[in-house]
């Protein structure tokens, strides 16, 4: 098929940028969309232009780094997938494809469509984690047990990738769907307790020192999140911290 | 020089603790005076990085990607072995240590291998305190599941997450040195050279990915925790940005690398599409425990589903070739990964692709699906002679157990697995070569390490299923910590290295040159031309199988394609930018040396051992035939170019193991 992109360009985090016409022709419904996009930057750069900056690694839908921003949706009209396994048979011959950074005041753009989402990193920096040595000297993992539903509902709320995508979607860019993510990941478990109180004051104060805004309930992250983060890690977040609030 | 493994004296199973009660220790106040630079944070690197900085030493980490949450042991689905014998069923460090030595085809060292099994429990405690949701049972208690070449369940996982679960947990032991100050960590910086002062490695040159800046950085020990270099053939199922870089400037710098030939192909992975591939997607050997794997046993049935004007479920029970189960009644579909994908290779090569290039071959679940609805069934009381509803019941398990690869797949191919079978086909998964360390995990320069996949030592000629992230965390997080400190009980005194020293601006100075020349060369063409070309030599001729002669030519080859990527290629934009071309072609400019020396190492080992397969080697039934004179570690020494490499042997000797055939009927 062949398509008309329509790219954000920008130099770098100074420069305005814009968006930028391409045609791109005999492009394969199995291709990969960040196939088509190698094919593009491949044929810029024999042609003499800068190919499109954007970020991705694993293409396999695991490492969290592609992000784009496609036709007015995170990660692309498909469901439940990122944009390296969002493929072009969801689209169709003569379309026209808008592709954006992902959007926030806290991601600022580094170049076209790379944004830093480095202050996700501080918010785990503030929090995300269980303060035991990393010595092997603790008690017998057996030891510890868990009933199966927690600990599925742990697992789930810890398959989040730190893509952004809830961010980028959010009116307000909030970015509680991550931040509740990890905070019920912890707080589903025994492990968890010891630490809860300031866990989650402290994570929740660096996600607003970093400029994210509130939650209005308005449940779009969920719905474009690839991973299928529930809103439930919201609720269980908010209740975490109004403990803690009235414990602290 | 001659290769010291410098393993510890004494009886195999006290060799570990008898080397921890005799080595020196640096006592905790000192710590604070000595740096400790980490490259790669996966597995191996995020767990060393986030001890070594609770133990009190200044650690600075780097990584390539935008946080060190995202390095390529995200990525590892499967699972984590561990001699836990949880199950009971006869499991035990010996077991395991033993069940690594031979299905790594008898050419790993024994004493790492069984220092590796015998720190495994360890780490399932570990991660477990630090929070990792494992999968459990309805009593609380974790979980196991089978992997290919053994015969107990000893591996613990996290549906097919297993990697980005384990990875979190390191990166958020990471995360907490980081939140007291004691690990400084640099994202999106590329390891460009290790600096030698006085014979020991005492720091990096790297550059900045966002602004294109070279730094210096210094410290009293350097450890490389990056990885693995499958992307050597393009198309593999490593990260895109995956590399070889670090690794092959410490190769440079005098670090010799060990076994580059031992390529791990692995048997589920979807097969290519076309052209326009950029990498492989692997689907979990886990699907092993209940996937089974066949072709048509009639060539009139290939042609028909080719034709597509046949389903495989069409194909009569009678008429399917389960040629695992066939071959390797004991162990079935659960051989290991090089048995498994030589065998589908040569049901392919005879014609019995089920694809329409002739290179799939079938892993079906239909078996699983009605097995696991009619005990699903029976437990609730239900009819388990309703069809219908004992594979909706069966199909619920069979998504509980793997619904993130069946997603996965149905996103790529654009079926449903749980209707039709998946088409699979081997692809390049994980490289057991790697830099040479001796017992205590350091190469052969001075002060400088390698761990997790990155080094060669635990994995002989094959690696089993669920032992990457096993010995990637036993590395950082408890091997390592306490070797290092062997080494730098002798730097309590030296305090700070300095960077301003000509070894640094040399260092410096190389690097820059080689960044020039790639951003003004003006050739015609990309990277990616280049590396695709790179890929396809050697997959076709350093792949599954290998003879002298196309070995021979793959060596001209590449270094042929060598010359006209420094010619030719062409690198847009600046160096002083975000410039992804760059970093790529840096990355290939190393990969096109390291193809060529892993050719030659091929050529060289004349015998068939795991991953090696040298057609001129086989037994009468197409086995891998190991000789006995090829017993030792091939460690190359870097002399210039790679056909100049000199060879170093590591005698392999085994005292408690017995080195028999390796089989698995």
């Amino acid at each position: 098929m062949n398509l008309t992109l329509k790219i954000w360009r920008q130099k770098d985090a100074n420069d305005k940028g814009k968006m930028v016409d391409y045609k791109i022709n005999d492009v394969s419904p199995d291709m990969s969309f960040l196939e088509m996009l190698d094919v593009l930057n491949n044929e810029l750069i024999e042609k003499g232009e800068e190919p499109v900056a954007f970020d991705h690694d694993c293409r396999e839908g695991i490492c969290g780094s592609c992000s784009l921003y496609i036709n007015g949706e995170a990660h692309g009209p498909d469901r439940g997938v990122t944009t390296c396994q969002l493929h072009m048979r969801m689209f169709k011959d003569g379309d026209t494809i808008f592709i954006e950074p992902f959007r926030a005041k806290a991601f600022p753009v580094i170049k076209d469509l790379v944004v830093d989402r480095t202050a996700f990193d501080r918010i785990q920096h503030a929090g995300g984690f269980i303060s035991v040595n990393t010595s092997g000297n603790t008690i017998d993992a057996n030891a510890i047990p868990i009933n199966k539903e927690d600990a599925d509902d742990a697992f789930s709320a810890a398959t989040c990738i730190g893509c952004g995508a809830c961010v980028a979607t959010c009116k307000n860019s909030s970015a509680m769907l991550f931040v509740g993510a990890k905070v019920s990941q912890f707080a589903l478990l025994p492990q968890g307790q010891v630490e809860a109180t300031e866990r989650v004051l402290n994570m929740v104060n660096q996600m607003d020192a970093e400029g994210f805004g509130n939650c209005t309930n308005t449940g779009a992250c969920e719905v474009e999140c690839p991973k299928g983060i529930s809103l439930e890690n919201i609720a269980r977040m908010n209740r975490e911290y109004l403990a803690a609030s009235l414990k602290g | 020089m001659a290769l010291d493994s410098k393993i510890p004296q004494g009886p195999l199973a006290d060799k570990w603790t008898n080397y921890k009660n005799h080595i020196d220790l640096v006592n905790p106040a000192n710590k604070r005076n000595i740096d400790v630079i980490v490259v790669g944070t996966g597995l191996a690197g995020g767990s060393a990085a986030a001890t070594l900085a609770e133990l009190g030493y200044n650690v600075k980490a780097f990584c390539f990607q935008d946080s060190p949450r995202r390095a390529h042991s995200i990525a590892a689905q499967g699972g984590i072995n561990a001699a836990k014998n949880y199950q009971g069923d006869g499991d035990s460090t010996y077991r395991l240590f033993y069940d690594t030595v031979k299905g790594g085809d008898y050419r790993s060292r024994e004493a790492n291998v069984y220092r590796l099994a015998e720190v495994s429990t360890n780490i399932i405690d570990q991660c477990v305190a630090q929070g990792v949701p494992f999968a459990r049972e309805y009593g609380g208690l974790l979980d196991n599941r089978s992997f290919g070449g053994v015969l107990v369940s000893r591996t613990f996982y996290a549906a097919g997450q297993t990697g980005q679960q384990l990875l979190l947990g390191a990166y958020s032991a990471m995360n907490r040195q980081i939140g007291r100050g004691k690990i400084k960590m640099y994202n999106r910086h590329e390891m460009l050279d290790v600096v030698k002062v006085d014979g020991k490695a005492r720091g990096i040159i790297t550059r900045n990915l966002i602004t294109g800046e070279i730094e210096r950085h210094s410290a009293h020990a350097v450890v490389l925790g990056t990885g693995g270099y499958g992307n050597v053939f393009f198309l593999s199922t490593n990260a895109m940005g995956s590399n070889v870089t670090a690794a092959w400037k410490a190769h440079k710098r005098g670090a010799f690398f060990a076994n580059p030939c031992y390529t791990q192909i692995h048997p589920t992975c979807i097969p290519v599409s076309g052209d326009h591939q950029s990498k492989l997607t692997l689907m979990s050997e886990s699907l092993r425990n209940d996937g089974r794997i066949w072709v048509p046993k009639h060539k009139k049935d290939v042609e028909a589903i080719r034709n597509k004007t046949l389903k495989p479920t069409q194909i009569a029970e009678e008429d399917r070739d389960y040629y695992l189960e066939r071959r390797y009644p004991a162990f079935g579909n659960l051989v290991p990964r090089d048995v498994a994908s030589r065998a589908a290779k040569e049901r392919c090569d005879a014609g019995y692709g089920v694809n329409a290039t002739g290179e799939a071959v079938y892993l079906d679940f239909a078996a699983a699906i009605e097995r696991y609805g009619k005990e699903q069934a029976h437990v609730k009381g239900l009819d388990e002679n309703d069809a219908a509803l004992v594979k909706k019941l069966g199909q619920e398990v069979v998504k509980n157990k793997y619904g993130n690869l069946f997603q996965m797949y149905e996103k790529i191919v654009d079926e449903n697995p749980y209707e039709t079978p998946m088409m699979i086909y081997p692809a390049v998964h994980y490289t057991m070569g790697g830099i040479w360390v001796d017992y205590n995990l350091m190469t052969t320069v001075p002060g400088l390490y390698a761990i997790g996949e990155a080094n060669f030592s635990d994995h002989g000629a094959n690696r089993l299923g669920a032992s990457a992230l096993m010995q990637g965390l036993a590395d950082g997080y408890f091997v390592l910590p306490y070797t290092i400190g062997d080494y730098l009980s002798d730097d309590i005194r030296t305090g700070p290295i300095p960077t301003d020293t000509k070894e640094f601006d040399e260092a410096e100075a190389e690097v820059r040159k080689n960044i020039d020349h790639l951003i003004n060369n003006n050739g015609t063409h990309s990277v990616d031309y280049f590396h695709k070309r790179l890929g396809k030599i050697m997959w076709n001729k350093c792949g599954m199988a290998r003879n002298a002669e196309d070995l021979k030519s793959a060596i001209t080859e590449i270094s042929e394609l060598r010359a006209e990527f420094w010619k030719d290629v062409k690198v847009p934009g600046t160096a002083n930018e975000f410039n992804e071309e760059l970093a790529k072609a840096g990355r290939v400019a190393d990969f096109l040396e390291l193809g060529e020396l892993f050719a030659k190492d091929a050529l060289q080992r004349e015998e068939s051992a795991g991953g090696h397969f040298r057609e001129e080697y086989q037994t009468p039934e197409g086995e891998a035939m190991r000789r006995k004179e090829f017993q030792y570690v091939s460690a190359w020494e870097y002399k210039g170019e790679p056909k100049d490499a000199v060879l170093h042997k590591e005698d392999l000797v085994y005292e408690n193991i017995q080195v028999k055939e390796r089989s698995y009927k």
